[in-house]
């Protein structure tokens, strides 16, 4: 090479050099540790300081959880099969494990009702989640809220099946209309609902709950985990329609939508929830007809959502700012109509950039509900602070139950977390 | 090329009549007059904020304009949506960009608009798009995703993604610009084949070649205005205007 190119700087290349494998490119977990954790000897040293601090959390913790007791009836019981020893008092889970799940009102004969609940709640939730599933399935998650009401909270069989029908109408008078006009469909069906709904609430008999095959179970008797899960998939599955609609309606250029989402998105962004929560306990109810009592579930469930979706609104307007002018010119210059354009361009797009955030918002509004146990409703962690550690048999066993709460909450929102990241991967398309 | 192929019909496409557009305050467009006839190939030119883009821009509008008329097939652009729908679903668009629809295949992208817009069966809609696909010569990138796919290919997936509505107008807003030189080429031979079809087409670009090869009306504009329109030979060998001579002399020059 240096040869020709002392003779002349004019070079021609004549032959392609072919392709060939990157040199040294070992692996194995070695090679791994030497570089990651003994590459330098500040490194080296890092290394085993850090060792040598989870020995030291590990030491107490480790004998503690393996010698735990797991039947005993009181604290005092525990401390006397110890007799002494370090040792955690799981007795207390075994023991109160219902309460914890289910409330300490809810009638016990009928724990099959919400884990039949929970068990469908997996098929309702898979072909939203996993979109690959066929489509077909989709029906199950549209009858889903009616079954789960029904199983949880009992009572006559037509309750549920009204709201059905009632949504049904709905959707029919939105479907004949909207092809018209879409303010006339939108506000047409829900007109018609309301119709279906306070008619048949008028037929259904005085009574008939009494009579049905499932006993009736007022709401103020559920409790546990299970009010966190419902309160959960509740407010996050209506919150994010509610957060995509306000988000778009804050950027539309109808001056009075967009005011009402500016106000409602800023005004209830700042408030605190404990606020809104206590609203909801004790201040709905004026808003409401006074002859009608709205059930206390159904008014968190309207203030958390509210919150959320006030939130949700926020991360998804994020989102479509993201996007580039071009997508929304290129959608007009096609001819899409403004619905088209967000349903096949905009929002896939921007719900896509949004993911980190809405999953964000949902994670804290999961752990959120535990809020509700300030306004006296036994939730899992009102359960532990209330009926449990008030018991003079469980008086003291704070780290067994908390970190059981813990461990609950933590392993739902991994989930939620593990299931965003899978998800993030599969929508990627950009640089494959 | 013959010239016989492409012929001018007498049927008029767009009718411009004293349109003015502002931003703010700012003046952009001023008193713009154009009449195009059906398989007219106009090429607009101007140095960067004359207006050309958004000339083009507001004849299927995108942009909106204050003053005066267009009429585009016949159908009178005003606020009323159903006119714009019905502009925008007979005039195709290509964009400095491409805008290609990043979430979407290739093909996805193409029969888009077709199956929403026009109604047309998925099948039928699929059948067009690859017709259009191996037209513009990579039906075998039908399955890719836009990311995957070089400039060029992907302006050239934008056009027959705009031709998949069957439009009888094509808008280009400088197509080549953002490309490599190498791959100029290959989208500048796709319109020119689009040319010798007959379609009705206006381009604002800067490509001088394209320009002489296919356009038979040249229009120059500066700062909002229409400074001087000729045909091709006439313009570029004999600019009248001093403006237009000193643009030219300044593309050309180097």
């Amino acid at each position: 090479m240096s040869d020709l190119h002392a003779n002349s700087v004019a070079f021609v290349r004549t032959e392609t050099i072919p392709e060939s494998p990157p040199p040294g490119v070992a692996s194995g977990p070695i090679k791994w540790m030497r570089e990651n954790l003994f590459a330098t000897p500040a490194n080296t040293l890092l290394t085993l300081v850090a060792i040598y601090m989870i020995y030291l959390i590990l030491a107490p913790t480790m004998p503690w959880i393996l010698n735990g007791v797991w039947n005993a009836n009181s604290l005092s019981e525990c401390r006397e099969i110890l007799n002494g020893k370090s040792g955690a008092c799981f007795a207390v889970l075994s023991e109160r494990w219902p309460q914890l799940l289910f409330g300490f009102k809810y009638p016990a004969e009928y724990y099959w009702r919400p884990t039949l609940a929970f068990v469908l709640l997996f098929a309702a939730v898979a072909p939203v989640l996993f979109f690959d599933l066929p489509r077909k399935l989709l029906v199950m998650t549209a009858l889903y809220p009616f079954i789960a009401f029904w199983l949880i909270w009992g009572g006559t069989i037509l309750v549920p099946i009204l709201a059905l029908v009632g949504c049904g109408v709905g959707y029919a008078v939105y479907q004949r209309f909207v092809a018209s006009n879409f303010a006339a469909g939108f506000f047409g069906g829900i007109a018609a609902a309301f119709i279906v709904w306070s008619l048949g609430g008028a037929m259904i008999p005085e009574g008939a709950s009494e009579a049905a095959m499932l006993q009736p179970v007022p709401s103020r008797d559920l409790g546990g985990f299970m009010l966190n899960m419902m309160l959960g998939v509740t407010c996050v599955s209506l919150s994010i329609p509610i957060g995509i609609a306000l988000a778009l309606g804050r950027q539309s250029s109808m001056p009075i939508i967009k005011w009402i989402c500016v106000v409602f998105i800023e005004f209830i962004r700042g408030v605190p929830l404990i606020t809104l929560l206590f609203v909801a306990s004790v201040m709905l109810s004026y808003f409401f007809p006074p002859d009608s009592s709205v059930d206390l579930f159904l008014r968190v469930v309207i203030m958390i959502t509210m919150f959320s979706a006030a939130y949700i609104a926020e991360v998804i307007r994020g989102g479509l700012a993201a996007l580039p002018k071009g997508q929304y010119e290129a959608a007009d210059s096609l001819g899409l109509d403004y619905a088209q354009a967000m349903r096949l361009i905009i929002l896939p797009q921007a719900l896509k950039i949004s993911i980190p955030g809405i999953v964000n918002v949902a994670v804290g509004l999961f752990k959120d509900t535990t809020l509700v146990s300030v306004i006296s409703m036994f939730d899992l962690v009102g359960m532990i602070r209330g009926p449990i550690l008030a018991s003079t048999e469980w008086n003291g066993v704070y780290w067994e139950l908390l970190g059981f709460a813990a461990l609950l909450f933590f392993v739902v929102c991994y989930g939620i977390s593990q299931y965003s990241q899978w998800l993030e991967r599969r929508l990627a398309t950009d640089h494959r | 090329m013959s010239e016989a192929q492409m012929k001018v019909s007498d049927e008029i496409a767009i009718t411009i009549e004293n349109m003015n557009k502002w931003y703010g305050t700012f003046h952009v467009l001023r008193d713009i007059n154009l009449t195009v006839n059906r398989g007219e190939r106009i090429v607009i030119c101007g140095p960067s904020g004359s207006g050309k883009s958004t000339l083009i821009r507001c004849i299927n509008a995108l942009e909106e304009h204050q003053q005066g008329s267009i009429e585009v097939d016949g159908t009178l652009l005003s606020s009323d949506l159903k006119n714009i729908d019905k502009i925008r679903s007979e005039v195709g668009m290509c964009f400095q960009h491409f805008n290609l629809f990043p979430h979407l295949t290739i093909l996805e992208n193409c029969t888009l608009a077709p199956i929403w817009v026009r109604k047309t069966p998925k099948k039928e809609a699929e059948e067009i798009a690859m017709h259009f696909l191996e037209k513009v010569k990579i039906p075998d990138q039908a399955g890719k995703y836009p990311g995957q796919l070089s400039g060029g290919q992907q302006q050239r997936v934008a056009i027959a993604r705009s031709l998949c509505m069957k439009p009888r107008i094509m808008l280009f807003d400088e197509p080549t610009s953002a490309l490599d030189p190498e791959m100029i080429k290959e989208v500048l031979d796709t319109m020119i084949e689009l040319a010798e079809e007959g379609m009705t087409m206006l381009c604002v670009t800067h490509e001088m070649g394209f320009a002489r090869q296919v356009a038979n009306r040249v229009i120059f504009m500066d700062q909002g205005q229409i400074v001087e329109q000729n045909e091709p030979e006439a313009f570029f060998n004999n600019p009248q205007s001093e403006r237009t001579q000193l643009f030219l002399s300044q593309i050309l020059g180097h």
